[in-house]
């Protein structure tokens, strides 16, 4: 069942318009992807959907973004200060931006649980304890009275993460949550938004650009690039059968042991900045299949089911 | 000199660093050790890839190998010199030929220099004088080597992509024309397509002029892709050196960085088992070995008696149950 939709949605900062018609659904019990080299519009979706825009001079220039069959876009902030955190939970990269220095651990959590849920102290207290055990957090009575600082960048998000389901929320929306860790937590991070979604049956959105956190976690995927989307699909049909050049390049671009010598390639060039985006298709200066139409025609989206491709040429197979 | 050290272009022999942290009126200071007994050589004309997690002390190996650190015991060799016997001169003489590509791009090049600039502080670095001709043709046959435009000479380093920087930076250590390049996660601010752009690169530059690299990373993936010999450390020791790319882990740790590891490919998912506590504190690091109490196969020698560097060549391991 959908969740959350998002149709050809296009905001704007000032004169600029940095995400241009994106569309893509995620429904309960599923993690979607979404992927993309800095300056494609991952975090830029997730302030969009949070209703967030406002803090960075944005708005909402036109599309539709519907939550459990509430149109965001026309929320007013009273409105949004209900589902904030109560029914959309966001962990972000560095959870230092989530906590408090200078508020012991489990005041923070049992807050979200009394001001969301109405609940007693005793009951939050409670309530809290048992969502660190289930984060795998050791000790957690004795880390509800410890602060911050006292704790390792993986045990602050996993308190981060634990805050986040505090309220009992539908959607969680993850930017980039492991960037920070070490391998081996980040490993463990994951493993546990993962049960988090099988066993809740929420919804997760997940902002990454490490490919290989996306083949483990995500049943979907959207391929963002310079504003709009790339191509969308289940995540086998992302790896097993990439339909955008974009999606193909980004694949090849990541080392894999055993991999012969000199075949790691690159993209060539960079993601332009939104001041500079090309005519046509933004991806015409680096796609090694660029023809005269790429660099005139903003290519159309051809939707097939749940997977969609914006390129010209997406029936040509790549060069292998 | 035998066929092992001709071979052998720099060679760490029981390195160790300690650093002394906090201390005041009333706390006595405290010692970390952030490298403890390394031995290791480093083989002219491949890459060796040192991994491992935050505090492990690779990124400190790197400035010792250089000593751009002192050691607190044991001795770098560096082509038959022992680096910690010289003078400041003779020191900086040798940079020439031992140079280190940092991390941030962004750090390693002054914003007020323009590019030309930041290319000739090397020879100013090292007292040699170049006309105004020699620069120019010496600052053009640079740029054009690490694949960027001449035309970029007279641009300032906020005018570049990170990518950019990154080569602005191998364009630097590149300068004296070194035989070895310490490269210090010289992709890890960078996005994907960028990073394999700059891997190209450096493994053009490997083959084009022989050259020694001495690569730290936290990826075991791209390390596994890029390096010869993969050199494993946790908490300031070497606890496996693994002879190629694809050899099979036999240190516990190492196959839980392995399995931590995802791939790009959906049909390779692994469930990630609910083990594992933290990284002890390298303030206060156990008797035994230092991963046993990470370690699922730990057993109670593990906890007291911290296993030794087997000495077999090839496959080296530091555990009392290696994996087979």
């Amino acid at each position: 069942m959908t969740l959350l939709s998002i149709r050809d949605l296009s905001v704007c900062i000032g004169r600029l318009r940095p995400l241009d018609g994106i569309s893509f659904n995620l429904d309960k019990g599923e993690i979607l992807g979404v992927v993309g080299e800095s300056g494609s519009g991952k975090s830029l979706t997730a302030t969009s959907i949070m209703g967030l825009l406002p803090l960075i001079g944005g708005k909402v220039l036109k599309g539709s973004m519907y939550f459990d069959g509430i149109d965001l876009t026309t929320l007013d902030e009273a409105s949004y200060r209900r589902l904030r955190g109560r029914r959309i939970a966001l962990i972000s990269q560095n959870p230092m931006t989530s906590l408090d220095p200078i508020v012991r651990i489990g005041a923070q959590i049992d807050q979200m649980a009394s001001l969301h849920l109405g609940l007693s102290p005793q009951k939050a207290r409670a309530r809290s304890i048992e969502l660190m055990e289930q984060m795998r957090i050791p000790q957690a009575a004795t880390v509800y009275g410890q602060y911050p600082h006292q704790l390792s960048g993986g045990m602050k998000q996993r308190i981060v993460v634990a805050m986040a389901l505090a309220a009992d929320p539908d959607l969680i929306i993850a930017d980039e949550p492991t960037t920070a860790l070490d391998v081996t937590i980040q490993a463990q991070i994951v493993q546990i938004l993962i049960d988090l979604v099988r066993e809740r049956g929420l919804a997760l959105m997940l902002i990454t650009h490490d490919m290989g956190v996306v083949a483990q976690a995500c049943d979907r995927v959207v391929v963002l690039y310079a504003g709009r989307v790339a191509e969308s699909n289940s995540v086998e049909g992302i790896f097993a059968e990439p339909r955008h050049p974009y999606t193909r390049a980004l694949i090849r671009c990541i080392p894999r042991g055993g991999q012969a010598r000199g075949s790691l390639v690159g993209i060539p060039g960079v993601v332009p900045r939104v001041l500079d985006y090309p005519r046509g298709c933004r991806f015409n200066p680096r796609c090694d299949l660029a023809q005269p139409i790429c660099y005139t025609e903003t290519p159309p989206v051809h939707a097939d089911g749940s997977a969609a491709v914006a390129c010209h040429f997406s029936e040509v197979r790549a060069h292998v | 000199m035998s066929d092992a050290a001709s071979n052998c272009l720099l060679s760490m022999r029981g390195l160790t660093r300690e650093f002394r942290i906090g201390g005041g009126l009333f706390s006595p200071a405290k010692v970390l050790r952030a490298v403890s007994d390394v031995w290791l050589d480093v083989p002219r004309g491949r890459v060796t890839g040192i991994v491992g997690e935050s505090g492990c002390g690779k990124s400190t190996l790197a400035r010792l190998a250089l000593r751009l650190l002192d050691a607190t015991a044991g001795s770098v060799i560096f082509d038959d010199v022992e680096l910690g016997g010289l003078k400041s001169g003779e020191l900086r003489e040798l940079r020439r030929r031992m140079q280190m590509v940092f991390q941030d791009p962004y750090s390693s090049v002054d914003p007020r220099y323009t590019i030309r600039e930041a290319l000739v502080e090397p020879f100013r670095v090292q007292r040699i004088r170049l006309t105004a001709a020699e620069a120019k043709s010496r600052v053009e046959e640079m740029l054009t080597m690490v694949g960027l435009s001449p035309h970029l000479a007279s641009s300032y380093p906020h005018q570049l992509s990170g990518g950019q920087k990154q080569r602005v930076g191998i364009a630097r250590a590149l300068a004296h024309k070194p035989s070895f390049l310490v490269l210090d996660e010289p992709t890890a601010s960078l996005d994907v397509s960028i990073q394999a752009q700059i891997v190209a690169l450096l493994e053009y530059l490997q083959r084009d002029l022989g050259l020694t690299y001495l690569f730290i990373s936290h990826d075991l993936g791209l390390v596994r892709y890029f390096c010869d010999t993969i050199v494993v450390m946790y908490l300031g020791r070497i606890v496996e050196i693994l002879p190629n790319a694809v050899a099979k882990p036999r240190h516990p740790y190492t196959k839980t960085l392995l399995d931590s590891t995802f791939e790009p490919d959906p049909s390779k998912r692994r469930h990630i088992s609910r083990l594992s506590g933290e990284i002890p504190s390298a303030f206060d690091l156990p008797k035994g070995c230092a991963f046993a109490a990470r370690c699922s196969h730990a057993a109670d020698r593990c906890r007291q008696e911290r296993p030794e560097m087997s000495d077999a060549p090839g496959h080296r391991v530091a555990c009392h149950y290696p994996l087979n």
